[in-house]
């Protein structure tokens, strides 16, 4: 909205003081987002005041570190999306090649349980998760020279289908141990390796043996202090990370976009023909948009998987992780940065964890027994039994939601929260021009 | 040096992959007959018998036909609606519990709960031995139940149309494909919440159900020669319809050049409307016989299935009927003979690999791009 108003010379007056601040909010990226994040706080408090204070703290814990997650997957497919028109919605195989290779790499030679690895240190890792991604970016490269939109959507479908079955097989894992002495673990999958952020308040990561910084935070805040829960309290060690993360993407994607080759992909995404008449090597910038993002794709899967203990094939990497990251981004609204971090937290907060515990919440006041099926609960004609199964049964109810609310922004607002931003193309702001400028004729 | 000898050198420099890809196969072919005569050619495989091979490619071409006939529909809305309908493996699975639904009530009607026949057996505990749905033992029942799901899931793909993607005609087709997500989401998280969540077995068991065919040492299950009859049936009624009625000439018509169609006349919306019809009554019945094939039903696994079947679809050229049925049918037997030369929990990603390398080579597919004749 802003972007557009600003070019008015005298904007309406605020009627008063919190419109002045919602105003200002608007006004800077930094304070949408700090905006959003603070609303999705309040509910959080209200949803969850009556566990206390660790219940609240805990609630928001784990709202921000989805909302980050999704926000740094939703930056990286925006890239590849938004600003090239690329449609590739193998997003969730991408991030499975980042923190297995990652996996592969880090894991002891010799561990007590799970496949084994190739023992190197983290950041090797890391680098190495995202350069194999990279790698096969350039490759799902490939079809997109010559594929429609939709095809190349069903193209990266495929391949991303091809690496969970892959991770899953058995016999795939068993010749990858057979060859560089790493495996995947198969459909069991295998476990992280230490999160170094815990090391920070543990020695070597064992519960009752705090660091420095370790005691230091606890007292304050943990169980001698304000009674918060340790894990929450080192989950948000983790977010701090991950805040530096997303704070990088944002920069990077941020100058990328604003530089020539950002300008030449969005000229791909209006009209590939017409950058191509103009020079511009299409195929190299698709194949070079494909390999940063899915880079970035590989890291995001780290970073997000990478600290979540194990990881296997089934259920976590299924292309309905890419469509949640779609569904983040296409709400922010493809195109924008800013956008995609909203659409981030916002997916997180309203469409993934907030029906379950609204869910949760109303179950827990209703006093009457499950029904084992939905015929039953149909024919006990009891609305009280029926609200009984739907909030036990949220989780699809959830998914049907999100269909709903998918359609809904397809059909009324395709271009999303932030799509009717006027983004400029040229590095210098076009609209702020010197007054004396306009004299012609 | 002849003159075909260079042309055909020509070629090989001309389309490299299509030069690899023939090499390939050659290979295969070549090592499959080694296997067949005994002889240890290739480094990965074991010996395969004539009986095996024989069961794998009749198992995959009654996979194929299943695949087949549900990509009918797809390559139908593809080609006249123009974009990819990612929620054609939820009216495939939407059609197999609304259609098992009736074929339980049918054959278990006063022995079992009519709530336990209609949810395919989410409620109450009824064995399916104790439901008695075959083939062989309950005809009327299963026959019916194939009607009611081509009827059910051609009203509900009209519905959705109506709801979803009638107001967005004019759009492009990543937006059309985008809601078509959403629609998939709505209808497979439904089935959920009211069919549950847990795979569960679907037939009975009848003794005598197996009749092999001496010769090739085939062994044929009664199931699958319903499907084999079922499947050929509407296929040729479909075939029937396209090339000897008004409205499969105005279907050819649309799918060729829409706004030909158009100034001639044609009522567009009418034919959008029996294209859905036709299209989600295909899918239905497909997912209804790919239950009878299989024995058991879950609620997602339309959508574990409609990548082979825009395999399918791609393989024989979208928007060609023709083309979705061999292509189906490719794919189907590419999925169950994959397994003599790699391990089984390849076998999906081997018919995904033949699917992407047909859209680098050939992307207009084996029959060649929108024709739906």
């Amino acid at each position: 909205m802003s972007g557009v108003d600003s070019a008015a010379p005298e904007a309406d007056a605020p009627e008063s003081a919190t419109a002045a601040v919602i105003a200002a909010a608007e006004e800077s990226d930094l304070g949408l987002v700090v905006g959003t994040l603070l609303v999705v706080y309040a509910a959080a408090a209200l949803l969850s005041f009556s566990d206390g204070l660790n219940g609240v703290v805990g609630l928001m814990e784990t709202l921000t570190f989805l909302g980050l997650v999704y926000a740094l997957t939703a930056l990286a497919l925006n890239l590849q999306w938004g600003y090239t028109g690329l449609f590739n919605i193998g997003v969730a195989g991408f991030m499975a090649v980042g923190v297995y290779t990652m996996g592969m790499v880090v894991r002891s030679p010799d561990p007590a349980f799970g496949p084994p690895g190739l023992g190197l240190p983290l950041p090797v890792g890391i680098l190495a998760g995202m350069a194999v991604a990279a790698l096969l970016g350039g490759v799902a490269a490939l079809p997109a020279l010559r594929l429609k939109a939709d095809y190349l959507a069903i193209v990266t479908l495929g391949l991303s289908e091809i690496i969970r079955l892959s991770l899953q097989s058995s016999a795939f894992d068993s010749f990858l141990r057979d060859t560089i002495g790493a495996g995947t673990g198969g459909g069991r999958g295998m476990g992280m390796p230490d999160n170094p952020v815990r090391g920070l308040f543990l020695v070597d990561g064992q519960a009752g043996t705090p660091t420095a910084l370790g005691d230091l935070v606890f007292g304050v805040f943990g169980t001698d202090g304000l009674g918060i829960s340790h894990p929450i309290l080192i989950g948000w060690g983790y977010i701090a990370v991950l805040g530096v993360f997303l704070v990088g993407f944002y920069l990077l994607l941020e100058r990328l976009g604003s530089s020539p080759f950002g300008r030449t992909t969005k000229a791909l995404r209006e009209d590939a023909l017409v950058a191509n008449s103009l020079g511009k090597d299409v195929n190299l910038v698709k194949i070079k948009v494909f390999v940063i993002g899915c880079a970035l794709m590989g890291l995001a899967g780290i970073l997000w998987f990478g600290s979540q203990g194990n990881v296997s094939p089934t259920p976590q990497f299924r292309p309905l992780l890419t469509f949640y990251v779609f569904i983040a981004v296409i709400i922010g609204g493809s195109g924008s940065n800013t956008g995609s971090v909203l659409g981030g937290i916002i997916f997180a907060a309203v469409l993934f964890e907030g029906p379950r515990r609204v869910g949760g919440a109303v179950r827990g006041l209703i006093d009457a027994e499950t029904p084992g099926s939905f015929a039953d609960a149909l024919v006990s004609l009891d609305p009280v039994t029926f609200l009984a199964y739907a909030t036990d049964n949220v989780a699809p109810l959830q998914f049907v939601f999100l269909g709903l609310v998918l359609v809904f922004i397809i059909h009324r607002r395709p271009e999303g929260i932030l799509g009717d931003r006027i983004e400029t193309a040229a590095a210098v702001d076009l609209s702020e021009r010197p007054a004396g400028g306009e004299s012609d004729e | 040096m002849g003159t075909t000898d260079s042309s055909i050198v020509d070629v090989a420099r001309g389309r490299p992959g299509l030069l690899f890809v023939a090499l390939l196969g050659g290979l295969l072919l070549a090592d499959l007959a080694a296997k067949l005569a005994g002889v240890g050619l290739g480094p990965i495989g074991g010996a395969v018998s004539v009986d095996r091979l024989g069961s794998n490619l009749w198992n995959g071409v009654v996979i194929g036909l299943v695949i087949g006939l549900a990509g009918i529909g797809l390559s139908m809305t593809y080609s006249i609606l123009s974009f990819a309908n990612f929620s054609h493996g939820d009216l495939v699975s939407a059609g197999a519990f609304t259609g098992w639904g009736v074929a339980f009530l049918i054959a278990g009607f006063g022995d079992v709960p009519v709530r336990a026949l209609l949810t395919v057996r989410d409620a109450g505990n009824a064995s399916p031995g104790d439901i008695g749905a075959h083939i062989l033992s309950t005809p009327g029942a299963i026959l019916l139940g194939l009607i009611a799901a081509f009827v059910v899931t051609a009203l509900l793909a009209v519905a959705l149309d109506r709801a979803f993607y009638k107001p967005m005609r004019d759009r492009d087709g990543i937006a059309l494909l985008i809601a078509s997500i959403g629609a998939a989401l709505i209808v497979r998280y439904l089935l959920q919440f009211g069919y549950g969540s847990d795979r569960r077995g679907v037939t009975a068991s009848v003794e005598q159900s197996n009749l092999a065919f001496g010769p090739l040492g085939v062994s044929v299950n009664a199931h699958e020669l319903t499907i084999l009859v079922a499947a050929v049936g509407l296929m040729l009624a479909m075939h029937a319809m396209l090339q000897h009625t008004k409205l499969g000439t105005a279907m050819r018509a649309m799918a060729d050049n829409k706004d030909l169609a158009l100034i001639t006349g044609i009522p567009a919306e009418r034919v959008v409307t029996a294209t859905w019809i036709i299209g989600g009554g295909l899918a239905g019945a497909s997912g209804y016989l790919y239950v009878l094939l299989r024995g058991t039903i879950q609620f997602d696994f339309g959508w574990l299935l409609l990548l082979l079947i825009f395999a399918a679809v791609i393989l024989g050229g979208i928007g060609s009927v023709y083309g979705a049925i061999v292509g189906g049918l490719v794919i189907g037997v590419v999925f169950t003979t994959s397994t003599i030369w790699i391990p089984s929990d390849f076998n999906q990603a081997a018919a995904f690999a033949v699917m992407i390398l047909m859209l680098l080579l050939r992307p207009e597919g084996l029959f060649g791009g929108v024709s739906t004749a």
